[in-house]
């Protein structure tokens, strides 16, 4: 199978292709103001440098910051219906309640309460009214919305009533963008709710962006079908893509870790991603990041994402190196991708981490002659505090007392000599482009979040339950049934209520049916 | 009547921080009360927070609270009327008018809870609550020590319900009111220990709402001028800093539906060598360093990460968290016997006479 794995940045829109598990070439493109121009041109870099023909690819896969971006930014946002299933419960806080005015006011604060909604035992709250819904579907018809998201109380329990409105909702107002929280998020009504309606709000956009990459493949005469990575490293269809945007949003190191997994033939380890001006670093299981268990804002709203567990500090290929009366300062001040011009090697006239490195002779880039006269002590005190900056980072990623390996990707990976914190360093291959091959293996999963009672099932036949519900979305979410595998498996008790109730959330993945 | 400080929906925000940090550990995420106090606030106006020297002997105080599982507030978000509900309700059945509110629990979700009813009713809020603390058991207040009564209570849900109980004790009311909270679909509302000026002044933990403010300022601004903010809450405070390090190993079981479990640390700089053994039921109850019990319930055991100095639940312990164990002494009456008898580490199963911790006094390293 002939792939191809695409990450588009900020800075840079990579690219790989890959015959199986063989990496046969990698490029960095400039990203481009409308992302597109970058993708075809990195698409035409990446064809040639392989040799490949554009009609011998099979798939290609592409990790996005766009609709992150588009949040954050404030920009291409449809007007939005929030609508939520739960009355009379839950109507202390409105929908979008803590959400920055701007962004509320961007996507036009429309929201209706109705009834509807579980207890955390599958219980019903009150039933669902179609006829409260419908009228709903009028008023949002009259003011010309078109996108809906709907969520109702422990629908990660029981998303019936979710379905049942969104079949009304259908009905009713034909061709609307309806999004089911259900679909996207867990347990933790606001969030949920929240990252249900950015999904509703980037409805417009990822119809049209999604467009636009099958347009940008398509000109560079690939057929083959194509794929978005999501917050776990793995995959959705074009189609899926385009219903749940709002999945796409930590793409990026999710995608490097994958990728330094793959490259490094190592499940188990920590992962640093060196880049100009900071260091991300996370650990993986399994293979895949470890996830975070707090809530992460994205643009200002609060939302309870699959996202990696990632932690970043200022450290960098272009981080400034200072010397104070307290020692060596390294970062976070970098000079970003201006190192070209402003290093010293490269004839500028900042002491970058970069140049520490080549004066130390362990590299050799730019001229080396231009750090000849940086001191030894300088050199060694300012290597030994990037290490010690590592050491800490990479203590706090570590999940187990094991000895893992950290593996080191991305472009300033240069800084990195030695062991760290006595943990071994692996530098694979192609460290550079480890974000785009993260992209281009990305695989299927199926993820379940319930909370069973202990008392009534056994936490074995919990599990069992859950492993199975998890497996059955892998499989629906396009995965090969007999490579799917359980990756995670969590079990929480609820505090303070009898009969044991838990909260279980499993994970399963498997490779691409193609 | 003397207003000792006003407080506006912003200031929600530091109040539930400190609520965390006295939360020990317990008592829930106070994020969806600080909204309701908020909505509350901006919908009613700022609440007027008074001393409990203020009231008259023989003015009427009612505390107000959330039972059941926080977890479940986070997904069944309340109606929003049933504090009210259960506030107006009791008052009703006292048959007078009720003259301030009262904080029942000044840690996790319910330091937050008093200032929605404080803001709807218009009634000033006292300064104080009845543990100083977050606690599993509706008993387990200083009001049980001077012979309040828990009930009449009221507890109401988000449909409308409401139940009042009449008990015979109040370890009767928690377990009566423990099961109603599971049918009422695993959190309620309540108002309980109507109690008289007089009695509340020799009851209430004082202080301690203003002390959730104040510590949750102290950290914000101590994070905004990047000065240590550990330290910053330590000196409010009076704690002393019993252990640093990492968590090496976390085990958890339910039991009676309680979170119970234990978390080991290994010793990070200057605790290098060193470990720490934390047992907790929901809240953090007994800490263990180098295989000598330091600190046991009632002393506060509260965590903070170490860089940025917010407060860490039980429910978020992991595998390699870098924290900071935090010791102050609970409030005299907790120390009394009757107190130890009420809320001591034999209480909750843990085989250890209760020793009043003293911090700063040379315990350390």
């Amino acid at each position: 199978m002939i792939r191809i794995g695409i990450d588009v940045g900020g800075t840079n829109t990579d690219a790989v292709v890959m015959d199986g598990d063989t990496v046969l070439a990698g490029v960095k493109a400039a990203t481009t103001a409308d992302v597109m121009t970058g993708v075809v041109n990195a698409l035409k870099m990446v064809l040639a440098a392989s040799g490949m023909a554009p009609s011998a690819v099979d798939v290609v896969m592409i990790g996005t910051t766009h609709f992150t971006n588009a949040v954050v930014q404030r920009r291409d946002l449809a007007q939005t219906a929030a609508v939520r299933l739960g009355l009379p419960a839950t109507a202390s806080l409105p929908p979008m309640v803590d959400w920055p005015e701007d962004l509320r006011a961007t996507i036009g604060n429309h929201y209706w309460l109705a009834h509807g909604g579980n207890e955390f035992d599958g219980r019903v709250i009150s039933p669902l009214d179609e006829d409260e819904l419908l009228g709903i579907a009028e008023e949002i018809k009259a003011k010309g919305i078109n996108s809906i998201a709907i969520t109702s109380v422990f629908s990660p329990v029981s998303n019936d009533f979710e379905k049942q409105a969104g079949e009304i909702f259908a009905r009713a107002l034909p061709g609307a963008h309806i999004s089911l929280s259900s679909d996207i998020g867990r347990i933790g009504l606001l969030e949920r709710e929240n990252a249900c309606i950015m999904n509703a709000c980037l409805r417009d956009l990822s119809a049209h962006v999604i467009d636009a990459f099958r347009k940008a493949i398509t000109e560079t005469g690939i057929t083959g079908r194509f794929y978005l990575t999501q917050n776990d490293g793995t995959l959705m269809d074009a189609a899926y893509a385009e219903r749940f945007p709002v999945l796409t949003f930590a793409s990026g190191p999710t995608n490097s870790m994958r990728g330094a997994a793959f490259l490094s033939g190592v499940a188990e380890a920590i992962v640093a991603d060196i880049g100009g001006t900071t260091t991300d670093i996370g650990s993986l299981h399994k293979g895949f990041p470890r996830q975070a268990t707090v809530a992460v804002e994205v643009g200002g709203v609060r939302t309870n994402f699959r996202m990696p567990d990632v932690f970043s500090i200022g450290l960098g290929g272009g981080s400034h190196v200072v010397e104070t009366d307290k020692g060596i300062k390294v970062g976070p001040t970098s000079v970003g991708y201006r190192i070209v011009t402003e290093a010293l090697i490269f004839g500028g006239a900042t002491l970058t981490t970069t140049d520490i490195v080549v004066a130390s002779r362990r590299e050799s880039l730019g001229d080396p002659a231009k750090v000849a006269h940086l001191d030894t002590g300088l050199i060694a005190r300012t290597q030994a505090r990037i290490m010690a900056m590592l050491e800490d980072c990479v203590e706090r990623s570590r999940l187990s007392p094991d000895p893992l390996p950290v593996i080191v990707v991305g472009g300033g990976s240069i800084l990195v000599d030695g062991p760290i914190g006595g943990l071994q360093v692996i530098k694979p291959n192609h460290f550079a482009v480890a974000n785009a091959v993260g992209a281009a293996i990305a695989q299927v999963s199926g993820e379940v979040d319930r909370v069973y009672s202990l008392a009534e099932i056994g936490r074995d036949e919990a599990l069992a339950d859950a492993k199975s519900r998890a497996i059955e979305a892998a499989v629906a979410a396009g995965a090969l049934r007999e490579t799917v595998e359980i990756v995670d498996v969590e079990d929480v008790p609820l505090a303070y209520l009898p009969g044991n109730a838990t909260r279980v959330r499993v994970k399963a993945v498997g490779e691409l049916h193609v | 009547m003397q207003i000792k400080r006003i407080v506006h929906a912003a200031d929600m925000e530091d109040i539930a921080t400190g609520g965390a940090i006295m939360g020990t550990g317990g008592g829930g995420d106070p994020y969806v009360g600080k909204l309701m106090a908020q909505q509350a606030i901006l919908k009613y106006g700022p609440v007027r927070i008074i001393d409990v020297t203020e009231l008259p002997d023989d003015a009427l105080v009612v505390p107000v609270c959330m039972m059941g599982a926080p977890t479940v507030m986070t997904e069944k978000l309340p109606q929003g009327d049933e504090l009210m509900n259960a506030f107006r309700a009791l008052e009703q059945l006292l048959g007078r008018k009720i003259d301030a509110v009262l904080c029942g629990e000044a840690g996790g979700v319910n330091s937050t809870t008093p200032f929605v009813v404080a803001a709807a009713s218009g009634l000033p809020l006292v300064d104080g609550d009845g543990m100083g603390r977050a606690y599993p058991e509706l008993q387990m207040v200083t009001f049980t020590l001077h012979g309040v009564s828990a009930t009449p209570m009221v507890l109401c849900d988000d449909k409308g319900n409401s139940l009042v109980l009449n008990t015979v004790s109040n370890a009767w009311t928690e377990r009566l009111a423990r099961a109603a909270t599971v049918e009422m679909g695993g959190s309620a509302l309540l108002a309980f220990y109507a109690m008289d000026g007089a009695t509340a002044k020799k009851a209430v933990v004082r202080g301690t709402l203003t002390l959730c403010a104040d510590l949750g300022r102290s950290l914000r601004e101590a994070r905004a001028a990047h000065e240590d903010p550990v330290e910053s809450v330590r000196a409010m405070l009076g704690a002393e800093i019993i252990f640093h390090g990492r968590i090496k190993d976390i085990e958890r079981r339910t039991e009676g539906g309680f979170a119970r479990g234990t978390a080991r640390f290994d010793g990070a700089e200057e605790w290098r060598g060193h470990s720490l053994r934390l047992d907790f039921q929901n809240e953090f109850l007994m800490a263990e360093r180098d295989g000598k019990v330091i600190v046991t319930t009632p002393d506060l055991i509260t965590l903070l990460e170490a860089e940025s100095g917010l407060p860490v639940t039980a429910d978020s312990l992991r595998y390699g968290l870098r924290l900071v164990a935090l010791a102050f002494e609970a409030t005299a009456q907790w120390r009394s016997p009757e107190g130890v008898a009420l809320v001591g580490p034999r209480y909750f199963g843990y085989d250890v006479d209760y020793t009043p911790f003293q911090p700063n006094s040379g315990s350390g390293l």
